[in-house]
């Protein structure tokens, strides 16, 4: 029932899918340093470069009992379970913050093991839970 | 014999008819499943061990993006088909079905801003999944101020299509986003393949708000695709 017309237009389609499909797959490849939203700290020890004027965003988990707090400043540990950072910040954390948690931390780099955040932020993991479930689970 | 089952069914009078019985209907089942779906929501299912009060915003955010994905999906596939055969009716099908998409993209953007600034620290960020939605934001936008594009309707109708299309390829990276790439926003609770990383306890009130947004958006649709046709009315054409 469909002549050539239609035939001729799923070519050009499929033509123009292919290469665009192609084609923003390669501007994502290109940019995927800046499609991260953070690197961890065993990208930082793999960094053949820090640039120290470069705002950088670290993430992780907070380590556990690493953290350490004054009334001016606050110091943790950000872990991939592979390599650690030190972050030192003074301002406001958010609620969610805390150890053995997600965080991401975003500052000037000192060297490669420490960071001077301007900001933190928490990362929520994929668990949602009542209170007791929670509770129970961690009585197993 | 196709075209003639065609005429007979897809007579734009009859379809008005029974698109208005049919909001009704659907209108109604929009209210009562609305009001469980918020009670359960607000008041039944459980807080979060760890955000406490805060989850209960993720019953409307999540819902919202999953339907305002859906509905690209259909469009792009509708629009596959108008660009192939042309198909007037589906061009409507799909103009009628991108205000309600649009409308919960937005929804989820800016209940998404509200959840992040207490649990993230954040009212936005950059990162792949966000952004990824604001541009299924603009892509819906565009698609819907494309019909306007040139006073030649099969031109217009054209190049919505293709825009439709086109901007399918940002499902899939919306979707996997959070895989693919580190992000802030966290990586999908509920997969095919494996058990859902939310309480059943909390899967209850999402499942009936996301009837409640489908409900929503048919019944938008339902009003959008009847204003087409009174548009065809005016203009006195016979058919489609």
């Amino acid at each position: 029932m469909y002549g050539k017309k239609v035939k001729l237009r799923f070519t050009y389609l499929s033509l123009i899918l292919v290469v665009l499909i192609l084609s923003t797959y390669l501007v994502l490849k290109s940019l995927e340093e800046n499609v991260v939203y953070f690197i961890s700290p065993t990208d930082i020890k793999g960094l053949a470069e820090i640039n120290y004027d470069k705002k950088y965003r670290v993430g992780g988990m907070v380590k556990k009992s690493s953290i350490s707090m004054n009334s001016e400043q606050i110091n943790f540990i950000i872990t991939d379970y592979k390599n650690e950072i030190s972050v030192k910040f003074n301002g406001v954390i958010p609620n969610l913050f805390s150890e053995d948690k997600g965080v991401v931390a975003e500052g000037f780099l000192k060297d490669r093991n420490f960071l001077e955040a301007s900001k933190i932020l928490a990362k929520h993991d994929e668990n949602y839970m009542p209170p007791e479930v929670k509770k129970a689970l961690e009585g197993n | 014999m196709l075209y003639n089952i065609m005429f007979k069914y897809f007579n734009p009078y009859k379809i008005f008819k029974i698109n208005s019985t049919l909001q009704k209907f659907v209108f109604f089942s929009f209210i009562i499943v609305l009001s469980i779906g918020l009670v359960e929501s607000l008041f039944l299912s459980p807080e979060d061990y760890l955000q406490k009060d805060s989850v209960r915003i993720m019953y409307v955010h999540v819902p919202a993006a999953w339907i305002s994905l859906g509905i690209f999906s259909t469009i792009a596939l509708l629009s596959t088909s108008v660009f192939l055969y042309k198909n007037k009716n589906l061009i409507l099908v799909s103009k009628s079905l991108a205000p309600s998409g649009m409308l919960f993209t937005l929804i989820a953007l800016v209940t998404g801003s509200i959840w992040g600034k207490p649990t993230w620290g954040t009212w936005w960020a950059w990162d792949a999944r966000i952004t990824s939605m604001l541009i299924l934001l603009i892509l819906y936008i565009i698609y819907l101020l494309s019909f306007r594009i040139s006073d030649d309707k099969d031109k217009s109708n054209k190049i919505s299509a293709i825009i439709a299309i086109f901007g399918a390829i940002n499902i899939p990276i919306i979707k996997f986003s959070v895989d693919w790439w580190s992000t802030l926003h966290q990586p999908a609770s509920i997969t095919l393949t494996e058990k859902s990383t939310i309480h059943s306890s909390m899967l209850v009130p999402l499942i009936i708000m996301t009837a409640a947004f489908a409900l929503f958006s048919i019944l938008i649709f339902l009003m959008k695709y009847n204003t087409e046709l009174i548009k065809i009315k005016n203009k006195g054409l016979k058919r489609l």
